[in-house]
């Protein structure tokens, strides 16, 4: 349990990774490169955690209760929501490249001219 | 370069990166023995300097405030850039149907269409709920904003697209979108008309901890990011809508698929 | 509170989960069938989030990445299929 949530993110990525790379469609390697970025929380957050810590939220509880670290989650939190808006010009990219070359297969739209 | 050879290339590349992984954390201290003093010390000194109980928010809108300019400053960037690339081709031109009810859609069938009328009151109502009380409960402007856009978002789902380009015409979201982002930094830039730092937190902190009052700038940081958030959403869902909407025809210089020469025998044969 | 033993079993039961989605959503091809699968694996992220004590970001990943996301690959899927003419 010391190190399982870290073999998890080692095997998101590789898994992400290998999707990038063996991917016939431009709309499959953008979802690929977003499950490589959810990995990028799970270690965030699995950095942060204190055993036997709570959120760090101290509404209703005493402010001295040993909670979790809240630095973390916050560089998390702002990166959940930017990354929809990053995938989405993504996506513009790909459209715009599929009204020019009629395809979206990456093995043919390489640009070597001559 | 053959697929296969492309695929036998990155599992080797893959072994070495994951053997790197895994050797660094090895060296971590565990899952769950975080020792970092950073944390433990906001953690402290939070609630008696900002009267706010929501820690997260806290820091995200005061002690590292700066780093969320620059996070919203990406958001706004990505709702601009996408205007700026989905533009019209040269030489393409849009076939604009005469109304969107040209297109041979079935109408949308009751049973959707009133529980998502039905749900756009509460969901407004809960997405501004959460964007003004990031000081108090796990809320914020970041959740809040989208959830705001969700509900334009249930209009168009309802088959109403008329009215959810009415509600939410493009210059409006444009000035709602360029108000959240300009705001944000006007109030940064009041701090320093005061004498204090940048994006200090001077206003009056208020008696009780976690009050919606209390908490100085946070709150209406948090009220401003919401806006923006939810305006740059709306934008983005908005553009691509219109992609699909009006198909494109016309006669863009189109660049045939250029054929790979360094592609093996087998796989030029079928272009 | 919750003994530290439930948590960690249910920590690591939700780590699997989300394991096995990512394999599941790197192995789907047809692109339909990619969003849907998308939302299910942000409601397990969601899920883990919430298991490390995180319900801010839990709230994000839930409304980000099971719903806006899912919304804006839909569109941009439906502008680039093959129209039936």
């Amino acid at each position: 349990m010391q190190i399982f949530p870290f073999l998890v993110v080692a095997w998101i990525v590789a898994v992400g990774l290998y999707g990038l790379v063996a991917s016939r469609d431009l709309i499959h390697q953008i979802v690929c490169l977003i499950v490589v970025q959810s990995s990028t929380y799970v270690l965030l957050l699995g950095i942060g955690y204190v055993t036997g810590g709570v959120a760090p939220y101290f509404y209703d509880i005493s402010p001295h209760a040993k909670a979790v670290d809240p630095v973390v989650q916050a560089l998390a939190l702002t990166d959940v929501v930017v990354e929809a808006a990053v995938t989405a010009l993504l996506l513009s990219f790909a459209i715009q490249a599929h009204k020019r070359f009629g395809t979206l297969d990456p093995h043919e739209l390489v640009e070597f001219k001559g | 370069m053959t697929p296969r050879q492309r695929l036998w290339l990155f599992t080797i590349a893959a072994a070495g990166l994951v053997a790197c992984y895994l050797w660094a954390f090895a060296g971590l201290p565990g899952f769950g023995n975080y020792p970092g003093p950073y944390g433990q010390e906001i953690l402290k000194h939070a609630i008696a300097q900002t009267n706010a109980t929501g820690v997260v928010s806290a820091i995200n809108f005061d002690y590292r405030g700066f780093d969320t300019v620059g996070e919203e400053f990406i958001l706004f960037t990505a709702a601009a850039g996408m205007s700026v690339v989905l533009r019209k081709l040269r030489g393409e031109h849009e076939q604009r149907a005469k109304s969107p009810y040209d297109r041979d859609l079935p109408p949308t069938s009751d049973a959707i269409r009133v529980p998502t009328l039905a749900l756009v009151g509460p969901v407004v109502l809960i997405g501004w709920w959460l964007a003004s009380h990031a000081q108090t409960n796990p809320s914020g402007g970041f959740q809040g904003g989208v959830i705001l856009a969700t509900a334009f978002m249930l209009v168009y789902l309802s088959g109403e697209f008329l009215a959810f380009r009415r509600l939410s015409p493009v210059a409006l979201l444009n000035g709602a979108e360029a108000l959240g982002a300009g705001a944000f930094v006007a109030v940064g830039l009041a701090a320093v008309a005061q004498g204090l730092p940048y994006l200090d937190n001077f206003l009056p902190l208020g008696q009780v901890p976690g009050a919606v009052s209390s908490s100085g700038t946070i709150a209406l940081i948090s009220f401003f990011v919401g806006i923006e958030v939810a305006a740059a959403f709306t934008l983005i869902i908005g553009e691509l809508l219109e992609q699909t909407l009006f198909s494109s025809g016309g006669k863009i210089p189109r660049n045939p698929p250029i054929r790979d020469p360094l592609a093996s025998r087998e796989s030029q044969g079928n272009v | 509170m919750i003994p530290n033993a439930a948590m960690d079993i249910l920590q690591v039961t939700v780590l699997i989960l989300v394991a096995a989605g990512a394999t599941v959503v790197v192995r789907t091809r047809e692109r339909t069938r990619l969003v849907l699968v998308l939302s299910g694996y942000g409601m397990l992220l969601a899920i883990l989030f919430f298991a490390f004590q995180a319900p801010d970001v839990s709230l994000s990943e839930l409304t980000v990445g099971a719903v806006a996301l899912p919304l804006i690959l839909l569109l941009a899927i439906a502008k680039v299929r093959k129209r039936p003419e």
